[in-house]
């Protein structure tokens, strides 16, 4: 389990590495990174100006050595739009944005497994359609259009719940039902397709044999088993959430990490991006590490070597 | 395996009067293959309905009630015909934005805009994935640790927000955005062609084929390709469909499509200030990018299940 | 009180497939004493492990059961309700599968796969569960008993784990246990000791054992009494040393015929084998099912109904019609004798 545990911590940290040298080399994307940060209609001195401070007239290698030196110690650079410090602004927004990945992600787990599991005791039922149903639907309506849509029933129409802002846990429920709809089809199939594998296996068949009563048989033999993959899975698509909270923040104004990102984009502010991605891209490396971790711990073939 | 999943694969024997019937009787495998796609109602709606889209963005300057771009404040905002508003008018069946430029036009010209970026990006991100997991399945070793580490790479790095920074520092034109999308979501087609090809690659044919001498080259292209190009084009459908939305989430984002070129994602995007009195010049674009994603989604699952029956499930 | 542990009679179990009904198992009648072991043979797809697989009630949803009669121990067991059947299943019969590989949960500990069983169905404390896994353990031969009992089964090897799972079939001490192919996927030297310890423990608890398998050489070392199956059908039954001696059916003949004896059969001399392919049971059938691969085939076999059963000595039956004319001519000259 150590060995185990080490040689993804290994891979983990190369990918971040790697992830790293990507975030670091976008700004040059641009071409050159002083007339972008220098903003429009700045001077030749300006830009030059620029350039000298962010050292940009460094060779690519020492300027990304030390960008990563000081990223470790927790220095992301400083945001001349916001004048402030990069890192600082990014762990004050964090939070928010975590909160509602995690609600996202709750409700995602709660409508899709038992979804999942229903539809695999009863395979072409009716509760299986309507699972896949649900599936297709989700995989195909577009997340920002789905959420417009929530405001205008439950926000506008109905009254029922607030369309903007952190101001109460209230204003989570929207975002975190268009942000976690999006996940849950891939979720409940997976759920599915495990449960379906795992009933018809011969375990399964030596556990109703012994006389089990059905749901000691589904819940502590088969589902403990089909289960295994949806946490990867999970911890894979809360990440996909953090990526995808950029347009669900926009819609709802919800002060977190994507709704600045966005305006960080739209205002060329190069060190936030840089940040963002970068912190979003750990984050992400963090959990799906954590996942195998929890993977081998819930799976003695990996416990027990 | 039981005997009951067995059994019904013993030829038939019982009498030889009744087989050699049977072989007569047989249909064809094209035939079948008509049945099964036209049996099965997913893949007949999906197809359908892809169809009608496919026609009224090729159609679009033909069909158009009128000029995507045509602007016109004194018409606008005109509700579509359903609405009960004096209003309303044949001449704008689905209305007009807020520019006064008629609605059903731009959703006609929008569908180019999603079809292209879809096809185009799947194909670019179709020949990255399909040639990184073929080589990794086909290799393994150090070349599949090598590609296994770029894919856990890519899919780190969360693509909504890698493509907004992009296209934001490289500068937004349908152009960029095709390349960007293409060079993000290769991901799933390299997972999946690894797995695919690494079970082909096991199998006897292709140790066949080795063992004649034939070059790595013929044997990934006639030995290989054709027995996974099945999971291809079901991949294809899920990533046309995946490109499709994020064009639209970009567009929405005012990073993809830039106006005044009728993107739905823009389109929804222009209409997000209108949503409190005019809603349905939201719920127009979104169906319509409802009704496509779910088309393409619904044909590829159609085409998995008509090309591998015994796969369903 | 009769000494039957299981009688069965007339079990149907007809399955349907998109180009009609396959006839599974057709009409089959099988009874197990208890301390005797019955013996069920036949090639791959014959229906025998269909057939154990109904005698438990664990048959895939879309298979459908009939019977006329089945009786546990003079009760009868059949649509008694999925909660009625489980408080038997594990408890009064049980079983014990091919593939011991595949057969254990691969999440939960030896343990307490053991003990979940006894503690279903006896009202036992964990700690007497313990002590019963692990003098289970002991006596089917698994050294150091009680540390194996916090393994997974990925730890142990396939003799081990269908060792464990025979300990699992006993753990409530059932009248009867159904063992279907359980040494097909071992290795052949542990394949003996599985089936050395098999007889051995039905002996010392003096249980009703099938034995569902493809070998003779496996009935030929532990039946008492044999079923020789086919195209889902009972063929043949009888004796161990009837079946064995005197076979009475052309099918039960080459099955024999396809076993080389040491001594015997000759080296470089062909062994026998079965020309033709089982028939397909899906639809209606007529005749012998055997006709179309019997070297002995009369016209008759072909056109008549399907063979009845037909006593030739107590206890003994075959599913034949120039069987029943040997009989027949046997038992004439026997009257004019």
């Amino acid at each position: 389990m150590i060995q185990f545990a080490l040689k993804r911590l290994g891979v983990a940290v190369l990918v971040a590495l790697t992830v790293s040298i990507l975030s670091f080399s976008m700004i040059y994307l641009s071409g050159d990174p002083a007339i972008a940060l220098a903003g429009e209609g700045a001077s030749e001195e300006d830009i030059e100006n620029v350039r000298r401070v962010y050292g940009f007239e460094r060779p690519i290698i020492v300027q990304y050595g030390d960008w990563l030196l000081r990223a470790l110690q927790g220095n992301l650079g400083h945001s001349n739009y916001l004048k402030a410090d990069v890192a600082s602004v990014v762990f004050e927004r964090l939070p928010t944005t975590m909160i509602l990945g995690a609600s996202a992600l709750i409700f995602a787990l709660v409508l899709s497994i038992p979804l999942g599991v229903l539809a695999a005791i009863r395979p072409n039922s009716m509760i299986d359609r309507f699972a896949l149903t649900v599936a297709m639907i989700g995989q195909a309506m577009p997340s920002f259009w789905f959420a417009l849509t929530l405001i205008l029933w439950f926000g506008i129409n109905w009254r029922l719940l607030p369309i903007s802002g952190t101001a109460s846990w209230q204003n989570f429920v929207m975002p975190s039902i268009a942000l976690g709809y999006y996940v849950t089809p891939a979720v409940m199939r997976l759920t599915r397709a495990g449960m379906l594998e795992v009933l018809s296996s011969d375990y399964i068949r030596t556990a109703r044999a012994k006389g089990l009563r059905p749901m000691t048989v589904l819940f502590k033999h088969a589902l403990r088993n089909a289960i295994i993959p949806v946490v990867s899975l999970s911890a894979v698509q809360f990440g996909f959430m953090l990526g995808g909270s950029i347009v669900i923040e926009t819609i709802f104004a919800i002060n977190g990490l994507g709704f600045l990102v966005w305006e960080s984009i739209l205002r060329a502010d190069l060190p936030m991006m840089q940040a963002i991605v970068l912190v979003l891209s750990i984050i992400y490396i963090l959990l799906t590490f954590l996942a195998d971790l929890l993977n081998g711990f819930l799976d003695p073939r990996i416990r027990v070597s | 395996m039981t005997d009951a999943t067995k059994s019904p694969s013993v030829p038939q024997g019982g009498s030889i009067l009744s087989s050699g019937l049977d072989d007569v009787l047989e249909p064809s495998p094209g035939s079948l293959m008509r049945k099964r796609v036209f049996g099965h109602t997913g893949l007949v709606i999906g197809g359908g309905v892809l169809l009608i889209i496919f026609l009224m963005a090729v159609l679009a300057p033909v069909i158009s009630p009128g000029d995507p771009y045509d602007q016109d404040l004194s018409r606008k905002l005109i509700p579509p015909i359903w609405h009960d508003s004096d209003k309303v008018t044949w001449d704008h069946p689905l209305g007009t934005d807020l520019l006064g430029r008629d609605y059903m036009t731009r959703l006609f010209y929008g569908a180019r805009i999603s079809l292209l970026i879809g096809f185009a990006a799947m194909l670019i991100s179709g020949v990255i994935g399909t040639t990184l997991g073929v080589l990794a399945g086909y290799f393994g070793g150090k070349v599949d640790m090598v590609v296994n580490f770029i894919i856990t790479t890519r899919l780190s790095m969360p693509v909504v927000l890698v493509a907004l920074a992009v296209v934001s520092l490289v500068g937004s034109s349908l152009t960029v955005v095709i390349w960007v999308l293409g060079l993000l979501i290769w991901d799933r087609f390299a997972v999946v062609m690894r797995s695919a090809t690494q079970q082909v690659r096991g199998l006897d044919f292709v140790a066949a084929a080795q063992s004649l001498g034939c070059s790595t080259r013929r044997i990934i292209l006639s030995e290989i390709m054709p027995n996974i190009a099945n999971h291809l084009i079901v991949i294809a459908t899920i990533e046309m469909a995946h490109a499709i939305l994020l064009e639209a989430a970009l567009s929405f984002l005012g990073l993809g499509v830039q106006p005044p070129d009728p993107s739905w994602g823009l389109m929804i995007a222009e209409a997000k200030g209108m949503i409190f009195f005019d809603a349905w010049t939201i719920t127009i674009p979104g169906i319509a990018l409802f009704a496509l994603v779910l088309s393409i989604n619904l044909l590829g699952d159609g085409m998995r299940d008509v090309t591998a029956p015994e796969n369903r499930n | 009180m009769s000494n039957k542990i299981l009688e069965v009679q007339d079990l149907t179990i007809d399955i349907p497939t998109p180009s009609g009904t396959l006839h599974a198992v057709q009409k089959v009648s099988i009874h197990v004493d208890r301390g005797e072991t019955l013996c069920i043979v036949g090639e791959s797809g014959c229906g025998k492990s269909l057939t154990s697989l109904a005698i438990m009630d664990l048959l895939p949803k879309k298979a459908m059961r009939t019977a006329t009669r089945l009786e546990l121990a003079g009760e009868s067991v059949f649509e008694i309700g999925e909660r009625r059947m489980s408080d038997i299943r594990g408890n009064r019969m049980s079983m014990i599968f091919q593939e011991p590989m595949t057969s254990l949960n691969p999440a939960y500990t030896i343990g307490d796969q053991l003990t979940e069983a006894l503690r279903r169905h006896r009202k036992v404390s964990r700690s007497e569960a313990r002590d019963r896994a692990v003098f289970l353990l002991e006596k089917v031969g698994i050294t150091a008993a009680a540390s194996r009992l916090g393994q997974y089964p990925h730890q142990l090897s396939g003799g081990l784990r269908q060792r464990v799972m025979i300990a699992m079939a006993l753990m409530c001490g059932p009248d009867l246990i159904i063992a279907d192919e359980p040494t097909t996927a071992l290795d052949v030297t542990i394949q003996a000791q599985i089936l050395h310890l098999l007889a051995e423990l039905q002996r010392e608890f003096n249980m009703g054992l099938i034995l569902i398998t493809h070998d003779l050489g496996v009935v030929a070392r532990i039946a008492d009494r044999v079923a020789v199956m086919y195209a889902g059908q009972i063929v043949e039954t009888g004796s161990a040393a009837q079946i064995f001696s005197a076979p009475a059916h052309p099918y039960t003949r080459g099955l024999l015929a396809c076993i080389p004896i040491p001594g015997k059969t000759e080296r470089g001399a062909h062994l026998g084998a079965i020309p033709g392919i089982v028939p397909s049971l899906v639809g209606k059938m007529s005749g012998c099912h055997f006709a179309s691969r019997c070297p002995e085939v009369q016209q008759n076999c072909t056109s008549a109904p399907i063979p009845q059963f037909e006593a030739l000595d107590p206890g003994r039956s075959v599913r034949c019609l120039q069987a029943e004319n040997a009989a027949m001519r046997s038992a004439g000259q026997e009257g004019v004798a």
